[in-house]
C-alpha cells in the first residue's frame, strides 16, 4: 500500500474513519484544529456526522450520547479542553460506553501555552475524573503508531466497553510524516444489545446510566469495572525497549520525546557510554513488566518527560525499589536537546561511579 | 367490564419517588401517553436529567440515557444524530436547564436540533432539599436565600421560553401549566404538538411546564396550587411563543 504525507492531526482523523467511526463532536483548540477540520471535510463523504459542538464540555457529552446507541465515536481536544470534558468521560466509563478521545496535548496548567508538553500524563491515567476508572491510555510515538493506535482504539473500546485515550503532543499533531493505512486488526466483539436504538417494542427498554443510589449495587458495578482494568493490564500492554544489552543505564520516555532519547542514546554510544531505553506504548496499563528486562549492568534509571516528571511514581512502583529512579524534563513546551539529555545521562553516571 | 382509565404504555408501572403533590407524576403521564398515541415508543429515546426526575429512566417505557446535570440536550444531539429518524427527547428541570444546562440548551435550539424538551419549571431546586433557582421568583425564600432573592444580589428570574424564543432555531416555545384539570388536558395538546415538529422534521421544541414543589415550598399540595397560580402565572404567563406556521 502506497504511503502518503500527513500532518499528524489529519492522519489520526483519517485513521479513526478508515477504523469505523462515522461521529465526530469536537470544538476548536490550538494544536489539534486540523482534526476537527479534517473530519468537517471527510466525515460527510463518507456517510457520517461532524458536529462541531458549542464547547468541549457539551462535545463529549455528544460523544455519550452517540455511544449509548452503539455508534463508533470520537472526541479530539489539547489538554484545557480535555481538563472539561473529565466530568463527560468519567459518564461514559461509569455508564460502560465505548468511545475514543485524542488529546493533542500542550504546556499546563491552566491556559499554559500552545506547544507541545507531556504535562497531562496524571490526568490521562489516573482516570482524570471523578470515581474508579481508568483509561486505556495509548501514546504513539511516529505518526504511523499514531494512525495504527487510533484503529487499534476503537477496537478496544468496544472490547472493554470503555473509553480509550491517545495521547499524543503538540508535534505528534502537527509534524508530516509518511504514514500507510492498513486493515485495522479486529477483535471479537460482542453484539451491542445495550444500546438504545428503540425497543421497537420486542424487548424492555434499555438503560444508558452510572447512577446507582443502592450502594451495594454500586460497589458491585466498581469491582466489575476493576475487572476489565486487570483485564487490560494482562492483555494490552504494550513497550518498545531499545538498547538495553550492557546498559549501564536505562531512561524511560515515551511519545516524542522517545524519539529524542535515542538520539541521545547514540550520542552516548560514540563516546563508549551504553544506555537503554523503555518506551510505554500503553501509558495505562503502564509496562510493568518491561522493567523486569533490565540487565544486571544498569544501575539506574532516568525519567525523561515534557513535564515536570509525572511518569516518575509510575517508574518507582514498577521498579519496586530495585534501582533509583532521576529525572530529566522541559516543560512550558521547551523541547528537550539531545545534548541536555547526554550532559544528565552523564551527571547520574559519573556521580555513581 | 368497561375499563375507563388505565396506565399508559409509555410508562413503566414502577411506582413513583416523588413526593405526595409533586406534578413530575402528571407531566411523565402526559408524556407517556403522548408517545403512545403517536405510535413513536418503539422508537424513543429519552434523556433523564439530574434532579428529582433523575430516575425518569426507571418510570418512561422507552430506552433511556441518564445524562450529567444540564448536559440532556447534548446528549440527546448525539443521540438524534445518529438516529434522525428516532423521536429524542429530553426531561429537564429548572435546576438542569437554567442554570448549569443553559449553553447545552440555548445550542441545541440554535442548531434547530431535531428533539423535544420537557421543561419542569418549579422555581426551585427539589431533589437537593430547596436551594435558590434561576427560575425563583423574588422574595421567594429557598434554603440558599433564606432572606428571600433579592433582584441586587441575584438578578430577576430567568424566563426561558421568553429567552429561546428569540433563536431561529426553536420552532415550537410554549409554556404551559398543570394547576387545573382544564390546563393539564391543554398541556398534554402541546406537549402532542411539540412531539409532532420533531417528527416532521421541523426543528427544536421545548414546552415549559409549571409545576409545584409542595415539599421544598413548605407548603401542602392544594396550597403550592394556588402559589402557583398567584404568584409564577402573573412573572411566567402562559402561552405560545413561537411555532412554526403548519403546526399552528
Amino acid at each position: 500500500m502506497a504511503k502518503i504525507l500527513m500532518k499528524g492531526n489529519e492522519a489520526i482523523a483519517a485513521a479513526a474513519i478508515k477504523a469505523g467511526c462515522r461521529y465526530f463532536f469536537g470544538y476548536p483548540i490550538t494544536p489539534q484544529n486540523e482534526l476537527p477540520e479534517y473530519m468537517s471535510r471527510e466525515m460527510p463523504k463518507a456517510g457520517g456526522v461532524f458536529l462541531q459542538a458549542e464547547s468541549e464540555v457539551s462535545a463529549i457529552n455528544m460523544v455519550y450520547g452517540a455511544a449509548g446507541t452503539g455508534a463508533r465515536v470520537m472526541t479530539s481536544s489539547s489538554s484545557p479542553g480535555i481538563a472539561l470534558k473529565q466530568e463527560g468521560i468519567s459518564y461514559i466509563a461509569g455508564a460502560e460506553l465505548p468511545c475514543v478521545i485524542v488529546n493533542i496535548s500542550r504546556g499546563g496548567p491552566g491556559l499554559g501555552g500552545i506547544q507541545p508538553a507531556q504535562s497531562d500524563y496524571f490526568q490521562s491515567t489516573r482516570g482524570g475524573g471523578n470515581g474508579d476508572y481508568r483509561l486505556l491510555v495509548y501514546a504513539p510515538a511516529t505518526l504511523q503508531e499514531a494512525v495504527d493506535l487510533t484503529m487499534e482504539a476503537f477496537e478496544a473500546a468496544d472490547f472493554y466497553r470503555n473509553p480509550v485515550m491517545v495521547l499524543g503532543d503538540g508535534m505528534i499533531g502537527q509534524m508530516m510524516e509518511p504514514v500507510e493505512f492498513k486493515e485495522p486488526v479486529k477483535r471479537e466483539l460482542p453484539p451491542k444489545d445495550w444500546a438504545t436504538v428503540g425497543t421497537e417494542m420486542t424487548r424492555e427498554p434499555n438503560i444508558i446510566n452510572s447512577l446507582s443510589l443502592d450502594a451495594a449495587e454500586l460497589e458491585r458495578m466498581n469491582i466489575g469495572l476493576q475487572e476489565k482494568y486487570r483485564l487490560m493490564q494482562k492483555n494490552e500492554v504494550r513497550y518498545e525497549t531499545y538498547n538495553m544489552e550492557n546498559a549501564e543505564l536505562v531512561m524511560v520516555a515515551y511519545g516524542t520525546t522517545s524519539r529524542i532519547v535515542k538520539n541521545a542514546i547514540a550520542a552516548l554510544k560514540e563516546e563508549g557510554i551504553n544506555v537503554g531505553l523503555i518506551r510505554p506504548i500503553t501509558l495505562y496499563p503502564f509496562p510493568t513488566k518491561a522493567f523486569d528486562e533490565i540487565p544486571e549492568t544498569a544501575k539506574s534509571l532516568l525519567s525523561v518527560e515534557m513535564s515536570m516528571g509525572q511518569m516518575i511514581d509510575d517508574i518507582k512502583i514498577a521498579g519496586n525499589g530495585r534501582w533509583p529512579v532521576h529525572f530529566y524534563g522541559r516543560s512550558g513546551g521547551m523541547i528537550p536537546k539531545p545534548d541536555d539529555i547526554v550532559s544528565r545521562v552523564k551527571e547520574i553516571i559519573g556521580g555513581a561511579k | 367490564m368497561t375499563v375507563v382509565f388505565q396506565r399508559t404504555e409509555g410508562l413503566t408501572e414502577k411506582p413513583y419517588h416523588y413526593c405526595p403533590g409533586c406534578t413530575h407524576g402528571i407531566i411523565h403521564r402526559l408524556v407517556g401517553e403522548v408517545l403512545e398515541e403517536l405510535g413513536v415508543l418503539g422508537k424513543s429515546i429519552g434523556v433523564a436529567p439530574v434532579g428529582c426526575s433523575v430516575l425518569a429512566y426507571d418510570y418512561f417505557n422507552c430506552d433511556m440515557h441518564e445524562a450529567a446535570h444540564g448536559r440532556a440536550p447534548a446528549v440527546a444531539t448525539g443521540v438524534k444524530r445518529v438516529l434522525p429518524d428516532h423521536v429524542v427527547f429530553t426531561y429537564q428541570g429548572d435546576g438542569d436547564l437554567a442554570s448549569i444546562g443553559t449553553a447545552e440548551i440555548i445550542h441545541a435550539a440554535h442548531r434547530g436540533e431535531k428533539i423535544t424538551t420537557i421543561f419542569v419549571n418549579n422555581a426551585i431546586y427539589g431533589m437537593t432539599g430547596g436551594q435558590m433557582a434561576p427560575t425563583t421568583l423574588i422574595g421567594q425564600k429557598a434554603t440558599t436565600s433564606p432572606y428571600g432573592r433579592d433582584v441586587v444580589h441575584s438578578g430577576m428570574p430567568l424566563k426561558v421560553s421568553e429567552m429561546l424564543s428569540t433563536i431561529d432555531g426553536a420552532v415550537f416555545v410554549e409554556r404551559v401549566s398543570v394547576d387545573t384539570p382544564s390546563n393539564i388536558r391543554k398541556a398534554k395538546k402541546i406537549i402532542k404538538k411539540a412531539f409532532e415538529v420533531q417528527i416532521e422534521g421541523k426543528g427544536f421544541g421545548i414546552v415549559e411546564v409549571l409545576s409545584t414543589c409542595p415539599t421544598n415550598w413548605g407548603m401542602t399540595p392544594t396550597e403550592s396550587i394556588t402559589w402557583l397560580q398567584d404568584n409564577m402565572m402573573p412573572y411566567y404567563p402562559l402561552g405560545n411563543f413561537r411555532t412554526p406556521e403548519e403546526v399552528k
